[in-house]
């Protein structure tokens, strides 16, 4: 049996959730197995995961779960995985899904493989998995059964299908004190700058060193505004302090995908490359024409930032005009 | 407080990774070596907590007996002294790895009030060594942190979300992972390094357990083909742009 642990938040199921359980199905289905789900807290959410397949939509409810607790969900999918016979425990590359995960690998004394993009199931289970935030591809073997697997987000899309008639099974996980000692408190909402988000942004206009300083940053806000996308940035402009973390772009920063990406002198370091590697199309301005990024670029401009940003922002006030 | 900080040898590449020909590892000869930004972040914190608090900082690490650089460089920044698990140069999978910390931990005459870890190494990204390490050593654990406030023998940490941020408190002794953003790190300086040279480094000598997650095979991932066209030096450029602007509807 496949069993994915599911997501949720305020009632809603993860994205990222429903791609696990459209793989965990294919998986299932060429082994002749049953997909069964495992949803910690809300019962209300397990309704919907029939049309996803699943056979039987495993719920943990417990007076104490009232918020995310990674432990206790961990724990729940123990009892499940233990109980059923389970032979691949399957959830998100999120960071709730391989928290939890990676929990549940430590109770268990399982072996873990996170951020897969493949995994093919047997003795030993092989998994194709990401490093340096995809900059380099792994192939592994996993010894230990079940096998314990996170999927990165996007490796399929979530679609409906299957023949599962998603019946609800309620039960009560036994926690300790401590599978408890860390549940989710919800805080205020973060500080975030009025506008469009870093991560959900269609044109990201972003800087690095070659930007200078702080100040530099001037006409990136001027022609972000103009195509109505927001501001990113290096680990190099963070670390000078010139702009604040939140807009960092990279493997230790937000991954992106926009439709169009400006990089205004940055070289191109993988941990950069990894955030915004997806980009549907990037066009760079450097000085320096055998820049690393100029291999993951659509289109280029040699020149200073200072110089040639000006004169596009110049022309793009006269194309929206004309 | 005594803060505990684990941090991982790992090579500082350029702009594109090599991979040796046994198709095992990346080729390094020729690159310097660093640590991940969540670890630097780790550090920083570490000693900023010590400098508050008082107390002392240690900083671990599983790798070559060359991962001495690696520690030295976080004593420039202010980590009192140094733990290096050494290996032969192979990698140790997550289980392994963690069972090997715990060890050393447990074995340390320092009761660790907070132990702190990047959220995921630079290389393997895992995901698992702090969680793995806080079970065996029966203490909780948070990961993915962003803002770590110490008060009462408590610790609160921030963690931010798509929504907004969750907040956790745990009482002492912890184990945190966290993020880079977390600080902006200090730069050494250059009697923090002359200090370092002469901290001490005590040196463990586990054996390497055999991996359960094992690795077969890396590679560079093939990518969508691209080669930059040039459009145009300087300013002129500009025109240029716009139409691509146009092209894909952003104007």
């Amino acid at each position: 049996m496949v069993l994915v642990l599911v997501d949720h938040e305020n009632g809603e199921i993860d994205e990222a959730s429903l791609q696990t359980l459209t793989y965990g199905r294919e998986l299932a289905a060429a082994a002749g197995e049953p997909l069964e789900a495992l949803v910690v807290g809300d019962v209300g959410v397990a309704g919907s995961l029939g049309a996803y397949g699943v056979a039987t939509v495993h719920v943990a409810v417990h007076d104490a779960l009232t918020g995310y607790a990674p432990v206790a969900a961990a724990r729940a999918a123990a009892d499940v995985a233990s109980r059923t016979g389970s032979s691949l425990v399957l959830a998100a590359g999120s960071p709730r899904g391989n928290e939890v995960m990676a929990h549940l690998g430590a109770l268990t004394d399982l072996p873990v493989a996170a951020d897969c993009i493949k995994v093919t199931p047997g003795s030993p289970t092989q998994v194709v998995r990401a490093r340096w935030g995809g900059s380099l591809i792994e192939e592994a073997n996993l010894h230990g059964a079940p096998a314990l697997a996170t999927l990165v987000p996007h490796t399929v899309a979530a679609e409906a299908g299957g023949s599962g008639t998603g019946e609800v099974a309620e039960f009560t996980p036994e926690l300790s004190d401590a599978d408890l000692f860390v549940v989710a408190r919800q805080g205020e909402a973060a500080h975030e700058s009025s506008g469009v988000s870093l991560a959900d942004a269609k044109v990201v206009v972003s800087g690095g060193r070659g930007v200078g300083s702080a100040e530099g940053f001037a006409p990136l806000e001027e022609l972000a505004e103009l195509l109505g996308g927001t501001i990113g940035c290096s680990r190099v402009v963070t670390g000078n302090g010139w702009r604040p973390h939140t807009e960092q772009v990279g493997q230790t920063g937000t991954k992106i995908a926009p439709d169009l990406y400006i990089a205004c002198g940055i070289s191109g370091a993988t941990q950069h490359i990894a955030g915004c590697r997806n980009s549907k199309t990037m066009i760079v301005i450097n000085t320096d024409p055998e820049a690393a990024i100029m291999g993951y670029a659509d289109y280029a401009i040699i020149g200073d930032v200072s110089k040639v940003l000006p004169a596009i922002i110049d022309e793009t006030k006269k194309a929206k005009v004309g | 407080m005594d803060v505990l900080v684990c941090i991982k040898r790992v090579p500082l590449s350029g702009g594109k990774f090599t991979i040796t020909e046994d198709g095992l590892d990346i080729e390094s000869a020729k690159l310097g070596f660093t640590i991940s930004p969540h670890e630097e972040v780790a550090v920083e914190e570490a000693v900023r907590i010590a400098e508050k608090e008082g107390g002392s900082v240690t900083v671990l690490t599983l790798g070559p007996p060359d991962a001495e650089e690696q520690i030295r460089e976080q004593m420039a920044i202010g980590a009192d002294r140094g733990i290096l698990i050494e290996t032969d140069g192979q990698e140790w999978d997550p289980q392994g790895t963690a069972s090997a910390i715990a060890d050393a931990i447990n074995a340390d005459e320092t009761d660790f009030d907070l132990i702190i870890m990047g959220n995921e190494s630079a290389d393997a990204s895992g995901y698992q060594v702090g969680i793995r390490v806080a079970h065996k050593l029966g203490r909780p654990v948070v990961t993915g942190v962003k803002g770590i406030t110490i008060a009462d023998g408590k610790a609160t940490f921030e963690r931010p979300v798509k929504t907004g941020r969750e907040m956790y408190e745990v009482p002492l002794p912890a184990v945190v992972t966290v993020l880079d953003g977390l600080n902006i790190p200090r730069y050494p300086s250059v009697p923090g390094r002359i200090r370092a040279k002469k901290k001490p480094i005590e040196r463990l000598n586990p054996e390497r357990p055999e991996p359960k997650l094992e690795k077969t095979h890396l590679e560079v991932p093939v990518m969508k083909s691209r080669q930059a066209q040039v459009l145009g030096n300087g300013p002129e450029a500009a025109p240029a742009v716009v139409e691509i602007f146009k092209q894909i509807g952003v104007i």
